[in-house]
């Protein structure tokens, strides 16, 4: 009987952060990152540079103890660096154990997007973008661009090691 | 979150606490063995152990392990009655650690959640046998034990009833059945003879022991439970008394008509009942023993055990509270405001905070002494078995190290021991023959090395055997080298390589030629290394170095630009700053400097790590020597920033998956919240050379 409980209680869990997603925005995209990845929230912090790191990496920060690294999400995507200010935020993701910040222009609002107005990327785009994109959705007239978090930190480190060499 | 730390409680607190007696008794033995006898402390120490474990175990259904308990506390009971005196000792301590480690595997089993499955009965049916043998040696025959028992029993009523024996009128039998299924029949059984206890303090009951054995329920649910008591209350009185208990299905109540009687049926009841020996212990007893251990218990070690979980929230916590300290008393708003009670207080609380962190990042540290001592017990064992005699000389057992350090290194240690004795020690004959002391010697010796802490492991024995080593590793094909060409490090390094054992003969302890390689893997885990240093015929060294990866290590900061870096304090031998001109360039470009008469590569860290804004001119910033296994190099900063205790952080994960950052070693926190990246002085002299 507890377990049926505790399994719905779970259930329900998982539903309250189903289809919810996180947007921000670097320029003038507007992207989404699923509810579930993200832990907090916090204002730019001061980043400690560790060298040798590629660019995009901009150092590590002191969350309370805990040292995560901080990702700028606007150099991972290849735009021009900006300066932080006020607007600046630091999302803090939890993918698969590993905690990284990600330094975004601004942080909108949460959004609950139903699976419905959810559509597949185009295939025919091979932007540079297009590989941390899982999917796109629709908001009114808005598009937001859902992304695919475990490649936003594993996919290039290939490219990386090779821009190195 | 809670759920993590308080996974089945009753469990785990079993579980702790029978292992840390089982640790104590193990100690108490060997120190008793080492002293060639059992002093009464010591036997009575082992039996109140034994008694908990028995105790405890039974209340968590582990019945072989109580069973087994118990058989041990009825021959210390026998030791501490007896008091004999051909008693051979170390028999004896076999026995004691045969049982404990039989305990040890069932609670490890317990403690991995499988069932603890193992029969006991073995070594319970030695130890009857042991018993016994002890018994006739001392020539207590068998019928001596009833009689020794009848007087135990009647010490027992004379010292209890003295003052009200004479008082009860009247002697009775009574037979309780309960009703099925009611369950915990023994428990019941207690409550009514602890109900009894309010009209007689006279009682005997079959089962005897129905609170420390639950076995005890089967038999009362089928032979009942039978009470012999004396009361001044008429029959029918105690008849109601006793109907008034719950789920009592059959009440057969007698009345004895003499005391012989009474005695003899007592008596009778104590033969009938197996588990005997142990009088019942009366309530005003039972408290004061309980008082006793108690005390000891807290005066023996004021130890509690936390969840190291709870230690990484807790240092987090006051890490924090050091920003927050310094968020408050260096607050822009405070400033050029005249606040001399405010800074008063505040100097206060920064003390304070200091201290606290000071405090919670020792708590980390374990002394190495624990993981030291429990070798004492391996090189008893193995000496007693290989017929060698070998001692254990044990230096510097009070270094520190990080507790998931000591985890992690006691494994690698008893196997070097293990293989010392095995291994290394020669036989008494040889020894004799070589012109060596009988006497075996191992040295296990702990210090702190710069940023490492250094386990020795040595022994006097025959020494490793180069021309030995260069044949079996060609044997098994790991030579990858013409023999010429290696050194004597080279070939002792062979005895580390997987699938490498010289010991022709696997014995029970070692020779598999599994262990020094896992050995090195262990240490490597943690980012130690292993190396071996031998003479032929007088012994070899084992050394374990072994960073403090999350130890506290003294650190001078430098800052280069914006950047923070922090070098271990051991490792700097000078800074100084210096002249433009003393500066001298190869036509490589590669700086040097002339210091004394010797001259030394600099490494400017701006350059290295590519820092913006940075002092590049010689006379503006500062020169600080390092050095690491002879080896020297200056380092060229900005400035020193000061010297503080830093815990060593280790990069995240995610870092050190994209690259591997020559010279840093991890970073720290500072007590304003910000980071210092650690300078991994080896690796920065490596990348010189």
């Amino acid at each position: 009987m507890a377990d049926i409980l505790m399994q719905e209680e779970l259930f329900e869990e998982e539903d309250t952060q189903k289809g919810k997603y996180l947007t921000f925005n670097i320029g003038t995209e507007f992207y989404g990152i699923e509810i579930k990845y993200v832990t907090e929230i916090i204002g730019i912090q001061v980043i400690t540079e560790v060298p040798e790191l590629p660019e995009h990496i901009r150092g590590i920060i002191n969350l309370r103890g805990k040292i995560i690294p901080v990702m700028d999400v606007r150099l991972r995507f290849k735009k021009p660096f900006r300066e932080y200010n006020d607007r600046t935020c630091v999302i803090v993701v939890d993918i698969k154990d590993i905690s990284v910040g990600l330094i975004v222009d601004s942080v909108s609002e949460v959004l609950n997007i139903p699976e419905q107005d959810i559509v597949e990327p185009p295939q025919i785009n091979k932007g540079f973008n297009n590989r941390y994109i899982k999917k796109i959705g629709k908001v009114g007239s808005d598009v937001k661009l859902l992304l695919n978090c475990e490649k936003l930190l594993t996919e290039d480190e290939i490219v990386d090691i090779n821009e190195a060499l | 979150m809670s759920g993590q730390y308080t996974n089945e409680p009753m469990l785990d607190i079993y579980i702790f606490e029978t292992s840390q007696l089982v640790e104590q008794l193990e100690e108490t033995v060997l120190s008793s063995e080492r002293c060639g006898s059992y002093s009464s402390d010591a036997i009575n120490e082992i039996f109140r152990i034994m008694h908990t474990i028995k105790g405890s175990s039974a209340m968590m259904l582990f019945n072989e392990i109580s069973n087994l308990a118990h058989i041990i506390e009825d021959m210390f009971f026998f030791l501490r009655e007896e008091k004999p005196i051909n008693l051979d000792c170390s028999a004896l301590t076999d026995f004691v650690f045969e049982s404990v480690d039989f305990i040890k595997l069932e609670i490890e089993k317990i403690k991995n959640g499988d069932n603890a499955d193992g029969e006991a009965t073995y070594i319970i049916d030695k130890l009857k046998v042991y018993i016994s043998q002890l018994k006739s040696n001392n020539n207590i025959i068998i019928e001596g034990k009833n009689t020794k028992q009848e007087s135990v029993k009647t010490q027992y009523y004379i010292s209890q009833s003295s003052s009200d024996k004479q008082l009860y009128k009247y002697n009775y039998k009574a037979k309780i059945f309960f009703e099925d299924g009611c369950e915990m029949e023994n428990i019941r059984a207690y409550t009514i003879i602890h109900n009894l206890k309010s009209i007689t303090s006279d009682i005997k009951h079959i089962p005897e022991d129905i609170i420390e054995n639950d076995d005890t329920i089967q038999q009362i649910r089928e032979m009942g439970f039978e009470i012999i008591f004396r009361a001044n209350q008429s029959y029918d009185e105690v008849y109601e008394f006793l109907m008034k208990s719950l789920f009592l299905k059959e009440l057969m109540l007698t009345e004895l008509h003499d005391d012989g009687d009474f005695i003899e049926k007592s008596i009778k009841a104590k033969e009938a009942s197996d588990s005997i020996k142990m009088p019942i212990i009366q309530p005003n007893q039972s408290v004061k023993q309980n008082n006793n251990t108690d005390s000891q218990g807290s005066a023996a070690q004021g130890f509690i055990s936390v969840p190291v979980g709870k230690m990484d929230k807790l240092m987090d916590l006051v890490g924090e509270m050091v920003i927050a300290e310094a968020m408050v008393t260096q607050n822009p708003d405070l400033k050029e405001l005249n606040l001399d009670n405010f800074n008063k207080a505040a100097r206060q609380l920064r003390k304070i905070t200091s201290e606290l962190q000071d405090m919670v990042m020792s708590i980390r540290m374990v002394p190495l002494s624990g993981t030291f001592h429990k070798m004492h017990r391996i090189v008893r064992d193995m000496s007693k078995k290989l017929n060698k005699e070998v001692e254990l000389v044990i230096i510097g057992e009070e270094t520190e190290v990080d507790k998931n350090i000591i985890e992690h290194i006691s494994d690698p240690i008893m196997h070097l021991v293990r293989n010392a004795i095995d291994h290394g020690i020669e036989g008494k004959d040889d020894r004799e023959a070589s012109g060596k002391n009988k006497l075996g010697k191992i040295t296990l010796e702990a210090k702190n090395a710069g940023n490492d802490v250094v386990i020795l492991i040595k022994d006097d024995g025959k020494g490793l055997n180069k021309q030995k080593i260069l044949e079996k590793a060609k044997q098994n094909g790991l030579l990858h080298k013409p023999e010429e060409e290696m050194n004597e490090k080279e070939i002792f390094n062979l005895i580390f390589l997987p699938g490498f054992s010289t010991k022709e003969a696997v014995t029970e302890f070692s020779g598999r030629g599994v262990g020094m390689d896992v050995v090195v893997k262990n240490i490597g885990k943690v980012g130690g290394s292993v190396s071996v240093d031998s003479i032929l015929g007088l012994g070899t060294t084992i050394t374990m170095k072994i960073p403090l990866t999350l130890a506290i290590v003294d650190g001078m900061n430098i800052s280069v630009g914006k950047s923070c870096y922090t070098i271990p304090t051991i490792a700097i031998k000078e800074s100084f700053r210096p002249k433009a001109s003393d500066s001298i360039k190869d036509p490589d470009g590669n700086e040097m400097i002339m210091v004394r008469g010797e001259c030394y590569p600099i490494l400017r860290l701006h350059q290295l790590y590519k820092v913006k804004s940075a002092r590049e001119h010689f006379h503006e910033g500062i020169l600080v020597m390092v050095e690491n296994e002879g080896k020297n190099i200056c380092l060229f900063a900005d400035e020193l920033l000061g010297e503080q205790q830093v815990v060593v952080k280790t990069l995240p994960t995610y870092i050190k998956k994209i690259r591997k950052i020559v010279g840093l070693s991890g970073c720290t926190l500072l007590g304003d919240g910000s980071i210092s990246l650690i300078l991994d002085v080896a690796g920065l002299i490596n990348i010189n050379v």
